[in-house]
């Protein structure tokens, strides 16, 4: 801990400018000094206000000027004070001056420290730079920061400038802004600063770095291009997610009074037998176990050790390929990146050459990594390039993990163009979307791109830190709402709504959503039984009903009733179910009213090959189940009900396609012979006519 | 409960997709293999790849292994049976005549694969003619229909368990397309109708029928003959069975032991567009890293799992505690105690949906802007309709424009920034490569960015940077090295597999364990092309330089050769110092506690051991390094 110890100078303008910003000033500050109190409880920090009524420096004292620059705290380590004071910080009244400010924060860590002490300090500076700085008293004020930017390196300080521009700024002086841009650039070219714009409170949130976590290699050596040929490399983490922090649990079993109780609670796991859990199964005794099947397989260490897949470390290229080929969706992890070995200058140029080639062609390297020795698996990847625009930033490559072939499930979708007509957007709805997608820019040509990842905080975070805060001086707080600047992480920015509302109004207009309730099982017969889409009126239902029948015309749907489309096929389908033994009575039941509407129905005939249909259906089915009564005798009752009905012309029907009874030969059980079967039909027409005679 | 201590200590709530890592699937298959056993599969050859004449009961019965091998690693819940016909024995629940059910002890007939069914069933070409014989069912004169009986008996097997949450499938192997052909007349339609009728059935039940025909390279399986009418096969169908069953044979045997998962929702969300516009999406886990499986304690004597107990102990009292309900971080020198439910609150910022915030051009998601396996999102209508319709025209913007979409996932336990990146369908040789819909990929917040690259900013001015010559030669060893056809997938994790194998040897008590092939290791073959040699010794020579040599190029510049530098001279120190103290006279008269940790390190150091850990440790090490 001690060894990273950091001295931190905080260098604010709060002149009038600035006002408008620094209640983020004073959130990103003080969430700095709450994570510095948890992670690194002994650095030490100091605060500067330039831009203030008062003057209270060592500088003015000794030397003269430097006005309006107050240093409000030593440095010294942190505390709850400063979050205390950071949260409250005066407004100024003066324009401040951003290069004396960091003149007398120089000062302080020169006196403290002298050049030898190779502690890490830091200085960081957040200010608007609209202002005009003073004229030194010899030469230009370039010459000037030049001089500082030398003692900076000479004393290995570091400096962070956040330069808050954006709206606030639109009404400055352009010459003034412009003149310290180019001097605030030449101590990022010259020193070890970082200089940064941020447009928008939510990057400024995000723009200070609130916790330093000094970055350690995960691999150095060698990145084989083959075995002839490697290059040094460095591999770090590029990303890695800052976990939410892990909290202890507490234990309340301590009296009150016990003023040395820790509270921990101690965490105790113990193995026992299923069988007999009385005895507590020491750890030499306990073997691990894999799954095969419902068995458990156990292992060993030393005999897994023995068979284990045991790579040995290095980084082998496998080759380039197209950078169209490894989709990005396909990263798996957080991501590394690989540097030249810094003090290697041929490495570097050798990194730099294929990093340049490699992006000029679109093209991606693939390799083969083993970080340390005694890994147990390895891992493939992917390297891009990295050009860097900087000069004095050397070039390097991303790497980021890919899937091996056990890691993709291979799940079907269905594609677009196969689903059905009244799903897919027609032409103004796809103008509608493209308006859309274009309106709500989030990165439009020559502003700051909203919401970059580089510079959004991690709301929960804040959230808790915040609360820690709060609670350390009333332990009952309650949590306190999402930061209202944070807000617009979470929510869109409710300025570019209203800027594309007509965009957004005509997407919602083109565009029809309807809740659907829950589909009842009721529903799905319903819509059988209206399958020509006349349930027009119910709007919504449509869709599934055309959904429901296609799904009945592929897979076997069991059918519970014989409908008005496909009757014969209804029928045939019942009679085989096999999950009843009512099926086939009702079958028959059914087929029997179908055909008597059918033929009562009937309009001059029209009704007519249908029920022939039907009732051939019914002979055969009546025929594989060995019920030939209930065919003999439905066809006798239908004739007498045709005569009865004046239906005459559907009995001549029947004899033309001579449709018989059922006889002995074909269902064992019939009573009627052969012959008695082939002139029923023949014998009605003389009955006929000696009833109408 | 499998509890490994070291996965308890992890976050409570560590990954919202946990989920899927789940062991046991909603549903599961269940499959019959149905053998034909009759004396033609064993009469019957074509040849292997290797050119020897195979039975087609060898064929059958191998691939019924390979692929139980393979289940038993993918899909161990599914449930399996094996079942031949045309047998001289019969072993069945009906006692019916030629169908005989393979089976092991310490299980059901219908159960999941164990180990000893898979080593006994390795065998079973051996034991198979003493006892279970082969002998033709069907014969005319009789009124026997093994293959009826077959059929009746699979069907009975899948009586167990429901058709909503079981996948139902028999398999049936033979190369006998006409197997009533030796039956004349009425008892030959007979016994077809009452056969077809089975097999009907058992479809009406959720029971699929597949075939996989075994045809001799002179005489194809004529699947018209009868099978046809059987599986339900009419027309194009037809034709294309015969193609496929053959690479389903294939498939059956080359499946690469992978775990199975299926097709789930891991999510239903809501996707609110604008001004109280919301789709409903469903979210899919395409991509996740595959582990071997969970571990599971077992006592070492008698083999039996071991059920582990955790309990809370207050460290000031000693009292057994229930699960406490606060948490405490120290603050200030003071403990700053939460409950839960605040814990829960804090990570509640956003609604638990995804909302969009706006598109982006696709050039601004860097490289870098990822965390964890993306998620894939499809659209839905079953509550919202007009759900697809929205989707789609998004997705066909945002291909159109090149564009993303910015959206906040509020996740309960991972609330974050999501680009939702559009994907266009690709299909290859009739196969869906990748799936139409949107890829959600996680971003970093600015606390999960470092800055590495600065770090070696040189404050002197300019690093080198490559020429356009020492460019050029690149290019050309690029070109040299290029793979063409590179898929992300094509790469079997060489770990898993030898785990796999390993497990396998084991449980089946093989005696070799099994050699892998790492297919993650360079083409050396291709490496030592002379094309390829050329073109790197010319980059090798632009970049490097006549006479590199990478040990001296080491020494003299940058921190890394200083701290090395350093590094060494404290070892040399090390070596000196450790040279004063006669190590083994005070290991032996136990004095080595009287030095202090530095002087211990000194030794440690000499030897090249490590130096971390408490006293304790340093003196165990100096011990144990001098055999003491």
């Amino acid at each position: 801990m001690a060894r990273n110890k950091e001295t931190l100078l905080l260098l604010l303008d709060v002149g009038p400018s600035m006002h408008d910003v620094l209640p983020e000033v004073e959130k990103v500050c003080s969430l700095l000094v709450e994570k510095k109190l948890i992670y690194h409880k002994f650095d030490e920090v100091g605060l500067i206000l330039f831009g203030t009524e008062d003057t209270k420096n060592e500088l003015t004292r000794e030397v003269g000027g430097y006005e309006h620059v107050v240093v409000l705290r030593d440095t010294k380590v942190v505390d709850g004070d400063l979050v205390e004071t950071l949260q409250h910080l005066p407004r100024g009244t003066f324009n401040g001056d951003f290069l004396d400010a960091i003149i007398v924060g120089m000062d302080i860590l020169i006196k403290r420290f002298g050049k030898t002490d190779k502690k890490r300090k830091r200085l960081c500076l957040i200010t608007n730079a609209i202002c005009p700085i003073k004229d030194p008293f010899q030469g230009t004020k370039e010459d000037q920061i030049i001089t500082i930017g030398e003692q900076m390196v000479q004393h290995g300080m570091g400096m962070e400038s956040i330069v808050v521009r954006g709206r606030i700024s639109e009404n400055a002086n352009k010459r003034v802004m412009d003149e310290n841009d180019i001097l605030l650039n030449i101590f990022s070219k010259t020193t070890c600063a970082k200089l940064v714009y941020v447009e928008s409170p939510i990057s400024l949130f995000g723009a200070l770095r609130t916790r330093n976590i000094s970055p350690v290699t995960i691999f150095r050596g060698d990145l084989e291009i083959s075995s002839k040929m490697k290059i040094k490399v460095w591999v770090y983490k590029k990303t890695s997610e800052e976990k939410f922090p892990t909290l202890k649990k507490y234990s309340d079993k301590a009296p009150a009074t016990d003023k040395f109780a820790t509270h921990e609670v101690k965490v105790d796991y113990e193995y026992k037998n299923v069988e007999g859990p009385s005895r507590v199964v020491p750890p030499e005794e306990r073997i691990k176990g894999y799954r095969y099947g419902p068995q458990v397989v156990p292992i060993a260490p030393s005999e897994w050790d023995a068979v284990k897949f045991k790579p040995e470390k290095s980084v082998k290229l496998l080759g380039f390929t197209d950078s169209s080929n490894i989709m990005r969706h396909y990263y798996m992890k957080d991501a590394n990146v690989f540097i030249a070995d810094p003090g290697n200058t041929r490495a570097v140029l050798a990194v730099s050459a294929l990093a340049r080639a490699m992006k000029e062609k679109n093209k991606v390297a693939l390799v083969r990594c083993v970080w340390r020795n005694g890994q147990g698996n390895v891992v493939v990847g992917v390297l891009t390039p990295n050009v860097s625009e900087k000069d004095n930033i050397p070039d390097s490559f991303y790497f980021n993990v890919l899937p091996f072939a056990e890691d993709v499930r291979e799940f079907q979708f269905p594609s677009f163009n196969n689903l059905p007509a009244s799903w897919q957007p027609n032409e103004q709805q796809q103008e509608a979307a493209d308006n859309l997608v274009k309106m709500l820019d989030l990165a439009p040509p020559g502003k700051e791109e909203a919401l970059q990842p580089e510079f959004i905080p991690n709301p929960l975070l804040e959230r808790f830190y915040r609360l820690l805060e709060l609670k350390s001086k009333q332990p009952d707080a309650a949590v306190p709402p999402l930061d209202e600047t944070l807000k617009k992480i979470t929510e869109p920015d409710p300025e570019l709504l209203s800027q594309n509302k007509s965009v957004i109004d005509a997407f919602r207009r083109i565009f029809e959503l309807k809740e659907k309730p829950k589909l009842k099982k009721s529903n799905r017969r319903f819509l059988r039984e209206n399958p020509s889409g006349s349930n027009k009126e119910e709007g919504y239902g449509d869709i599934s009903a055309q959904v429901l029948d296609s799904i009945g015309n592929t897979s076997a749907v069991k059918v519970e009733k014989i409908g008005d489309l496909t009757p014969v096929q209804d029928f045939d389908t019942m009679m085989s179910r096999r999950d009843g033994p009512e099926w086939v009575g009702k079958a028959i039941k059914d087929m029997k009213h179908k055909i008597f509407d059918l033929v009562e129905d009937s309009h001059e005939g029209d009704n007519y090959p249908k029920a022939m249909e039907c009732l051939v259906a019914l002979r055969k089915g009546c025929i594989l189940e060995q019920e030939p009564k209930h065919f003999n005798d439905f066809l006798h009752h239908l004739c007498n009900f045709c005569r009865e009905k004046d239906l005459d012309s559907f009995c001549e029907f029947l004899a033309s396609k001579e449709l018989t009874l059922i006889s002995k030969t074909e269902a064992i059980d019939s009573e009627v012979s052969d012959d008695e079967a082939r002139s029923f039909l023949v014998k009605l027409e003389p009955k006929t006519e000696n009833l109408s005679g | 409960m499998d509890l490994d201590p070291d996965d308890v200590f992890r976050d409570d709530d560590d990954d919202p997709d946990n989920e899927v890592y789940q062991e046991r699937e909603s549903t599961k298959e269940l499959v019959v293999y149905l053998v034909d056993a009759s004396p033609k599969m064993f009469s019957s050859t074509c040849l292997a790849e290797d050119q020897k004449d195979e039975t087609h009961f060898h064929i059958a019965v191998s691939c019924i292994s390979q692929s139980l091998k393979t289940q038993i690693i993918n899909r161990s819940y599914d449930e399996v049976a094996i079942c031949f016909f045309n047998t001289r024995e019969k072993k069945n629940l009906q006692d019916l005549n030629g169908v005989f059910v393979f089976n092991v002890a310490e299980r059901e007939y219908l159960d999941r694969p164990t180990a000893r069914l898979i080593k006994e069933f390795d065998c079973i070409e051996e034991r198979f003619m003493e006892e279970i014989g082969s002998q033709y069912g069907i014969v005319s004169g009789t009124r026997e229909n093994s293959l009826y009986n077959a059929l009746w008996v699979a069907q009975a097997l899948l009586r167990k368990g429901s058709v909503k949450t079981a996948d139902k499938r028999i398999l049936l192997f033979t190369n006998e397309d006409d197997p009533f052909q030796n039956i004349k007349g009425a008892t030959k339609i007979d016994m077809t109708r009452t056969t077809l009728q089975r097999a009907k059935d058992a479809q009406d039940l959720g029971i699929s029928i597949e075939l996989l025909p075994l045809s001799r390279p002179d005489e194809e399986f004529n699947v018209s003959l009868f099978f046809a009418d059987l599986i339900g096969l009419e027309g194009d169908d037809l034709a294309q069975l015969l193609h496929s069953a053959g690479e389903k044979l294939e498939d059956m045997k080359d499946q690469l032991r992978k775990r199975m998962f299926k097709k789930r929702i891991v999510r239903r969300i809501t996707f609110s567009i604008a001004n109280g516009l919301s789709i409903e999406l469903n979210t899919y886990a395409l991509i996740r890293p595959t582990i071997p499986g969970a571990i599971t304690w077992l006592d070492s004597v008698s083999n039996r799992p071991l059920k582990a107990e955790r309990s809370f102990i207050c460290s000031d009292t000693g009292a057994l505690l229930q699960e406490p309900p606060k948490r405490y971080q120290s603050y200030k020198n003071e403990n700053i105690t939460f409950s839960v439910e605040e814990l829960l609150e804090i990570k509640r910022v956003s609604t638990g949906h995804l909302r969009l915030l706006g598109f982006k051009p696709l050039s601004c998601l860097k490289d870098y802007h990822n965390l964890r396996p993306a998620t894939f999102v499809f659209p839905s209508d079953e509550e919202v309709i007009g759900s697809t319709c929205i989707f789609i025209a998004l997705h066909r913007s945002m291909l159109r424009l090149k564009r993303f979409a910015l959206a906040f996932y509020g996740s309960s336990s991972h609330p974050r920034l999501v680009a939702l990146i559009a994907q266009d369908e690709i299909v290859s040789h009739g196969g869906q490569i990748e799936p139409p819909g949107m890829h959600m990929i996680n971003l970093p917040y600015c606390e999960d960015i470092r800055h590495v690259e600065e770090l070696y900013s040189d404050s002197s001015g300019a690093t080198p940077k490559a020429t356009d010559d020492q460019i050029k030669k690149a290019t050309a060893l690029m070109k040299r090295i290029d793979l063409k056809d590179f898929s992300v997938c094509q790469f079997s994790n060489p770990a898993l597999q030898r785990h796999y194998a390993v497990l396998q040897a084991l449980a089946l008590e093989e005696l070799d364990m099994p050699e892998m092939k790492d297919e993650t290791l360079p083409d050396e073959e291709g490496m030592a092309r002379p094309g390829v040699v050329g073109a790197l010794e010319e980059f090798k020579c632009s970049v490097y330089g006549d006479n590199y040599d990478e040990d001296s190029e080491l020494v003299g510049n940058g921190k890394a050769s200083e701290t090395s530098k350093k590094r060494k001279a404290i070892a040399e120190n090390a070596v000196k110092e450790s040279a004063s103290y006669d190590w083994s006279e005070l290991a032996d008269n136990g004095k080595l506690k009287d030095l202090t940790v530095v002087e211990l390190k000194y030794y440690l150091t000499a030897h090249n051991l490590p130096v971390a850990g408490k006293k304790e440790a340093l003196i165990s090490r100096i011990l144990t390094h001098m055999g003491k």
